[in-house]
């Protein structure tokens, strides 16, 4: 086989300008994939990561029916004490859960006792939420970060609130907010900390301590109506997903309906419908790559077996078996394929490398100053080189193929 | 026993509806470490003779046998282990592959047809180099040796795998006299020191008096074998 791959290479030697053009061809198509999947896939992974850490967890769990009127942040749908408790039962010998945090989300009124606007508020265990939230104090850009980044009798407010109406941390600020009972309530707050606004959902809501938000709804029992997850290893997030979509599905109410519902971050965040388009065009640059391969393979083949017709007659004539021709014909393809995917890798990794030593800096919406870390995992390499590999076999094939076919006598006597 | 035995042996082409008969039912047989020429001019059948005795081409009617093999009944897979095991072709055209060496033409057929260990292909290839004299030019590629020369290499390519018969298809008519002699010679010599069996054809009439048994043909149809006399071919 050895001796087949040498004269294979000679031969590839022999029509060195094509054999150049075609491993170039490859080669740059080759690095427009892995480029494009490191940098895409870096983004993606970032932007995930500033929803899933910053803002949502990666799975959250509210009392069914809760995520379809969520903007109206219901109080009718709570996990009241009872519920919740075998909830965190549940959550408490899940394995591959870091941490999770309960929520007691409302819609309040807020004034500085000038002006008064709405606002989204989370009651919150701050311990708890800044160990399922790791990024969230990061978001803190005015005011004590912690920890804790929130006591009770504190409020940490959004940015744009803030600057709408002119409140700095150290100010006293007033909560009202009505109960599921229709009771109004009123309670004042110092404003800890501003938070910058993150994209997505709950990007731009605010904090209390979760007994404060009880104590300004009267509800005396333990309740949350969200509890956001976070996961030890995301990549487990499908199935940790379906465990719990399974366990707590399994808590009904008398009437034997499911009373509680489980979301991951890509169902909550308009993102995921970025994640897909990329996703999406990563697959469409994959077709690109194989289309590319596929077209200057096969015409760099067909070439190869039109000009070297004679010498198949000569090779054929003195006894080489058909399969042996396509082995030779086939050879020259796959180590086009090889050559360019050897280099179109090595020039991706060291692009990577390099954009990585760089540390690219760029704004996405509301986030500022996001450093681009290209990356590219050996799956994503093997298959990409795999792919290319397999598309320089299948176009080599019908050239080799129609080699092996051809008539000595006819081909001897080609001009 | 005859190396070589064809009866009747018939070949004709079919274009559309038109029949071209190129060799029609001739008889002959051709005896191991003979030197054969098949003579006649163009378009008389001597390629049709000699790529249906090389397994390249299939008759259409009579029997023909070589080394006891009825080589019609061959398929197109049988036919090529049947060429690689037993023949040698040396071509008008010199036919070498352009990207290898003279070594490594003569060592092609052992790679991809015999499949040698690269020791014995390689005390082999150096053995016939120096019976066509050509060990000093090993390394050379074909484009740096004369038509001589690639012939030479041609001639020790055909006989690298031990054939018992090769088949050489006009190989003087891009050479000249001189060279073509010296070609003829060689092959002789490696009749003479191999025992193998060189069937040729030629349509030069210089040449076929090198032949020790020429076989003439006219239109597809043979004439008696003759002893060949360098003076008749030469006055022919």
């Amino acid at each position: 086989m050895l001796d087949v791959v040498k004269i294979a290479l000679r031969n590839l030697a022999r029509f060195g300008r094509r054999t150049v053009l075609t491993a170039t061809l490859i080669t740059l198509g080759v690095v427009a994939v892995l480029l494009f999947i490191g940098i895409a896939g870096s983004f993606k992974a970032l932007m995930i990561g500033q929803f899933t850490d910053g803002v949502l967890g990666h799975l959250e769990v509210h009392r069914k029916g809760y995520v379809a009127s969520i903007d109206n942040l219901p109080l009718n749908l709570d996990m009241q004490a009872a519920l919740l408790h075998k909830v965190e039962e549940v959550l408490d010998h899940t394995k591959g859960i870091e941490a999770y945090s309960e929520r007691l989300k409302l819609g309040a009124m807020f004034s500085n006792f000038t002006e008064t606007t709405n606002i989204r508020i989370n009651g919150v265990d701050p311990a708890k939420e800044a160990a399922t939230i790791p990024l969230m104090p990061g978001r803190i850009v005015a005011g004590d970060k912690g920890p804790p980044f929130l006591k009770p009798g504190e409020i940490v407010i959004p940015k744009l609130l803030a600057q709408g109406l002119h409140v700095k941390p150290g100010d006293t600020v007033v909560l009202v907010a009505t109960n599921l009972q229709g009771s109004v309530n009123a309670k004042t707050f110092v404003v800890r900390s501003v938070l910058d606004s993150a994209s997505g959902p709950n990007g731009r809501d605010g904090y209390i301590d979760i007994a404060d938000a009880r104590a300004l709804l009267r509800i005396a029992q333990p309740e949350a109506n969200e509890i956001a997850i976070r996961l030890k290893d995301p990549a487990q997030l499908g199935q940790v997903d379906a465990q719990l979509k399974r366990e707590l599905g399994s808590i009904v109410n008398p009437q034997g309906k499911p009373m509680i519902e489980v979301h991951t971050w890509a169902d909550l965040s308009p993102f995921a419908h970025i994640v897909a388009m990329l996703d999406l065009l990563t697959l469409f640059i994959k077709i690109m790559l194989v289309v590319i391969v596929l077209v200057s393979v096969l015409n760099v083949m067909i070439m190869a077996v039109y000009e070297r017709i004679r010498e198949i007659g000569m090779i054929s004539a003195i006894g080489t078996r058909p399969g042996r021709i396509l082995s030779l014909f086939v050879t020259e393809g796959l180590l086009l394929g090889v050559g360019g995917t050897a280099l179109g890798t090595a020039i991706s990794l060291g692009v990577i490398w390099a954009l990585n030593l760089r540390k690219i800096v760029f704004d996405f919406g509301m986030q500022q100053g996001l450093v681009l870390a290209p990356s590219i995992s050996a799956r994503n390499v093997v298959t990409v080189a795999a792919m290319v590999i397999l598309m320089a076999l299948l176009a080599s094939l019908q050239p080799a193929w129609k080699a092996s076919r051809m008539d000595p006598v006819r081909a001897l006597g080609h001009v | 026993m005859s190396l070589i035995r064809a009866e009747a042996l018939g070949k004709t082409y079919r274009t559309g509806e038109v029949e071209v008969p190129a060799v029609r039912g001739v008889d002959f047989a051709i005896e191991p470490r003979s030197f054969v020429a098949f003579v006649g001019p163009s378009g008389s059948g001597k390629t049709t003779l000699l790529n249906m005795i090389g397994c390249l081409d299939r008759p259409t009617s009579g029997k023909l046998t070589v080394l006891d093999t009825d080589v019609a009944t061959l398929d197109r897979r049988a036919a090529a282990d049947f060429r690689g095991r037993h023949m040698g072709f040396i071509f008008q055209d010199f036919n070498l592959i352009p990207v290898l060496s003279a070594f490594e033409n003569i060592e092609y057929p052992l790679i991809m047809v015999q499949n040698w260990p690269e020791q014995k292909r390689r005390a082999q290839v150096t053995r016939l180099l120096e019976a066509v004299g050509m060990a000093a030019q090993a390394g050379k590629r074909p484009d740096q040796l004369s038509g001589g020369q690639k012939q030479r290499v041609a001639v020790a390519r055909a006989l690298a795998s031990n054939a018992k018969l090769v088949l050489a298809d006009e190989p003087t008519a891009n050479l000249d006299h001189d060279t073509a002699y010296r070609i003829l010679e060689l092959m002789k010599k490696m009749r003479d020191d191999l025992g193998t069996t060189f069937v040729f054809s030629t349509h030069d009439p210089k040449i076929m008096g090198e032949a020790e048994v020429l076989f003439t043909l006219e239109d597809g149809v043979l004439r008696p074998p003759q002893a060949a006399r360098k003076a008749e071919a030469a006055h022919a």
